[in-house]
């Protein structure tokens, strides 16, 4: 028998990042199978070169044995591969019927035929499950579990042959999940392949009986779940290599007084209570799975989101909850999406750089280009920004050097202590070799520094102490020395699913 | 590189028209070049410009005020009604300029606290503004001396070494006052930072709020200004007036080559774009061509400078 679903040898490169390089996934007809892998491996961008979301520049799709060449998703759609993702849905504003039907509408003088659509409707429903979904209701007033039944339903209804689901769990309860186990043996019976992702392995092993895992962009492990524990898994996973390597120097860094103590923080959604000490002098490594908290704790940190409940002290002292004052006190921020957040792409490498460091300038608040290059100057020469001039547009830089004009603005600032949410994401290497150097000498020079990533070998090469977070927690941080790639994984994958059920 | 050589010689674009345009009806229609003409027509297209100003200010916030019409006509009818009252018309001019601008804050106040797009926000004050210049003036107009504001707005001024009337010399002081404002204080990059990207600016210690509070009473002041110049000119106050203004005045900040995505604007052009929409209406009179298609020709300068937008950013 043909399987449903073969990619082979994909290769899809971004820039200078090779994303995927030789990465293989095979489904058979009627099958569960879990597409597992770390933070980055590359699972979703193997999901979107098979929605045809992302060109491949190498690489093979057969469905049912015949090539298969996706120009969008719709196309993808129409060959019968339906996505279903997280949180979106597709239609949040249609009635469920005419999310389900929207496809299959029959029109009777020029209006929909609502009996045939009602019918068709809970007739796709009651394939998927036994719930109660009102056919009548708007999509976005459903719970999340009912969500994921519409959109399943609606997959079927287009005679879906192949089901993906991108970690269908992480937004529902205990109940719902069992639900979710019950609909995928519906479909198992009914012949559909389905892609299961997720991060969850006792869940994984619930819910599949095959897997393949992801590392750097290459299927390092295809076959069934019974061969293989959950150890083994994990150190399919890890074991990555980090392209850079940064050495750190053998002697211990002296840590001085405490420059950041937080405690019990918490704020909506997330984090849950987190309390840690960061010290002058210290690089402090914060893991974790995506969506465990990370980010929303920096940005509570520095006043991007509001605080609920709990303390942060500045050298022992509380601040005024603004970014303004953060910069005020010397702390500066490196964000994570800095084409979305971190940049204004438009404006020029001078004015982004200076930008927070404008209140230093005196003068009752004039100031001209040649007081933001000259702010801008030392900053950009340290980190080698490649430009044509200072007053260039931040979007015309690569995206190495666009990162290195999000961190001169820290330079720029002379900020002591660094929150930096995932510094390196899809730079290339000279200029994350860069930018490990600055980091470790600022750290040198007193510098108190937060690094949250999600690349395990970064963290251990870069990072004194690391803490992981799972579910809005923080685990006792704990001295690199005592960690692995494998330890760290584990740490962030272990129980996160009980955690969730829990909450 | 591309990109700068085409913004850089776009940013010519406004001025370059206004030129060939000038000279295009001028040699058919010599008197289009008198002295009187020229004077009367930039007298005019201070009305335009000036609360131009204050919207390049809003557009490169990634702000919009459509309510601006309404409040010159409010504004107006209030200096006319405290004329009436005795105020002398200086005081009036005053509570003008400090009702605009307060107009303004209330406009900002509602786009920050709400959330609301700054484009409904201001529809439904524009409206609000209208009603009470209607019930100001008790749905008629308000005959007053505007006194000194008569003065100032005559196309010819009193001494021919001024060459042009008072409030053509108003509106350079402005462009002045404000282009040192965008381009030289700490403010001016705060507006440019909050229209290029709110998260940036908001990461980098920017008070986003407070930027587009002062920034939306800038534009509300300038609103004042001209909501007392047009008392001066109608010597009353016509709660009617302005109508449609904000839609000019929108149209000259993009010929001049503001983006309404925000981040980008030019004051000097902004003016330009004024004066090339009131020439561009004097010169069809002059030509003879009916009221009409002057709207479609100025509909049309409008769809290519948008297009012209999108050619510049690509």
């Amino acid at each position: 028998m043909p399987f449903r679903l073969s990619m082979q040898d994909v290769v899809v490169t971004f820039g200078e990042a090779r994303v995927l390089d030789g990465a293989s996934l095979q489904v058979e007809p009627g099958e569960v199978h879990a597409l597992l892998g770390e933070n980055g491996a590359g699972k979703s961008t193997l999901l979107k070169a098979l929605s045809g979301l992302v060109p491949m520049q190498r690489g093979r799709i057969e469905l049912d044995g015949q090539p298969f060449r996706p120009k969008g998703p719709l196309d993808a759609a129409r060959c019968g591969i339906a996505v279903i993702h997280q949180e979106l849905s597709v239609v949040p504003h249609l009635e469920v019927a005419d999310a389900i039907a929207l496809s299959r509408h029959r029109s009777r003088f020029l209006l929909v035929d609502r009996r045939a659509r009602d019918g068709a409707a809970r007739a796709a429903l009651e394939l998927v499950a036994r719930v109660d979904v009102p056919l009548r209701a708007r999509v976005q007033s459903l719970s999340q579990a009912q969500r994921q039944i519409v959109e399943i339903a609606r997959a079927l209804q287009q005679d879906a042959r192949l089901v993906v689901m991108d970690e269908p769990t992480s937004s529902l309860g205990k109940d719902d999940v069992e639900r979710l186990f019950v609909v995928l043996d519906r479909l198992r019976e009914r012949g559909i392949a389905v892609v299961y992702v997720s991060h969850f392995l006792a869940e994984v092993r619930r819910a599949a009986s095959t897997a393949t895992v992801l590392r750097d962009g290459r299927t390092v492990f295809r076959g069934s779940l019974t061969e293989v524990d959950d150890d083994g898994l994990v150190r399919h996973m890890a074991g990555r290599e980090l392209e850079v390597r940064f050495e750190r120097p053998a002697s211990e860094r002296k840590l001085g007084p405490v420059v950041l103590e937080v405690r019990d923080l918490c704020a909506q959604p997330l984090p849950r209570s987190v309390s840690f000490d960061l010290h002058e002098g210290e690089i402090f490594g914060i893991g974790g799975l995506c969506g465990a908290g990370r980010t929303e704790l920096v940005e509570a940190l520095f006043s991007l989101r509001p605080v609920t409940l709990g303390s942060i002290r500045v050298r022992g002292r509380e601040v005024e909850p603004a970014p303004s004052a953060r910069w005020r006190e010397r702390l500066g921020m490196v964000v994570e999406d800095r084409k979305l957040e971190g940049l204004a792409l438009s404006q020029s490498i001078a004015s982004n750089v200076a930008l927070p460091s404008l209140f230093r300038i005196g003068r009752r608040g004039f100031c001209a280009d040649r007081e933001l290059v000259a702010l801008a100057e030392g900053p950009c020469a340290r980190l080698q920004v490649k430009c044509s001039s200072l007053l260039q547009p931040v979007g015309e830089l690569s995206g190495g050097n666009q990162q290195k004009v999000a961190f001169a603005r820290l330079l720029a600032a002379d900020s002591r202590v660094l929150l930096l949410d995932e510094p390196t994401r899809g730079i290339d290497v000279h200029s994350r070799a860069m930018l490990y150097r600055t980091i470790h000498e600022l750290a040198e020079n007193g510098a108190a520094i937060l690094v949250v990533s999600s690349q395990l070998p970064e963290l251990l090469s870069l990072c004194d102490r690391i803490a992981v977070m799972r579910g809005g927690r923080l685990t006792p941080p704990r001295s690199t020395a005592e960690w692995t790639q494998e330890s760290l994984l584990a740490e962030a994958l272990q129980s996160a699913s009980t955690d969730e059920v829990e909450a | 590189m591309k990109s700068s050589w085409r913004r850089s010689w776009s940013s010519l674009l406004p001025l370059l028209a206004l030129v060939l345009l000038v000279l295009a009806i001028g040699t058919a229609r010599p008197t289009f070049l008198s002295v009187l003409s020229l004077q009367t027509m930039a007298m005019q297209s201070v009305f335009v410009a000036l609360p131009a100003l204050g919207m390049t200010f809003v557009v490169i916030a990634g702000g919009i005020d459509i309510s601006i019409g309404s409040v010159v006509a409010l504004t107006a009818v209030l200096s006319a009604y405290l004329v009436r009252d005795g105020a002398s018309p200086l005081v009036a001019t005053g509570a003008a300029v400090f009702f605009g601008a307060l107009f303004g804050f209330g406009n900002a106040l509602l786009v920050t606290s709400l959330r609301v797009a700054p484009f409904l926000v201001t529809l439904g004050t524009m409206g609000i503004a209208r009603g009470l210049a209607k019930w100001l003036a008790d749905d008629q107009k308000i005959d007053a001396d505007p006194g000194f504001l008569s003065e100032f707005v005559r196309a010819v001024p009193s001494s021919p070494y001024l060459l042009f009337g008072p409030s053509v010399w108003l509106l350079l002081v402005a462009l002045c006052c404000t282009a040192v404002l965008l381009r030289r204080t700490v403010f001016g990059l705060h507006v440019v930072a909050v229209g290029s990207n709110a998260a940036n600016a908001r990461l980098c210690g920017v008070r986003v709020e407070r930027t587009l509070l002062f920034v939306y009473a800038l534009c509300g002041l300038c609103a004042g200004i001209v909501g007392a110049l047009q008392f001066g000119e109608l010597g009353c106050g016509v709660p009617t007036a302005g109508a449609g203004l904000e839609l000019q005045v929108i149209a000259a900040v993009v010929i001049g080559g503001a983006s309404l995505s925000g981040g980008e604007g030019s004051l000097l052009g902004a003016v330009l774009g004024a004066l090339l929409t009131v020439v561009l209406k004097a010169g069809c009179t002059q030509l003879g061509i009916a009221d009409h298609w002057q709207d479609v020709l100025i509909g049309a300068v409008i769809v290519v400078a948008v297009a012209l937008d999108r050619w510049r950013h690509r």
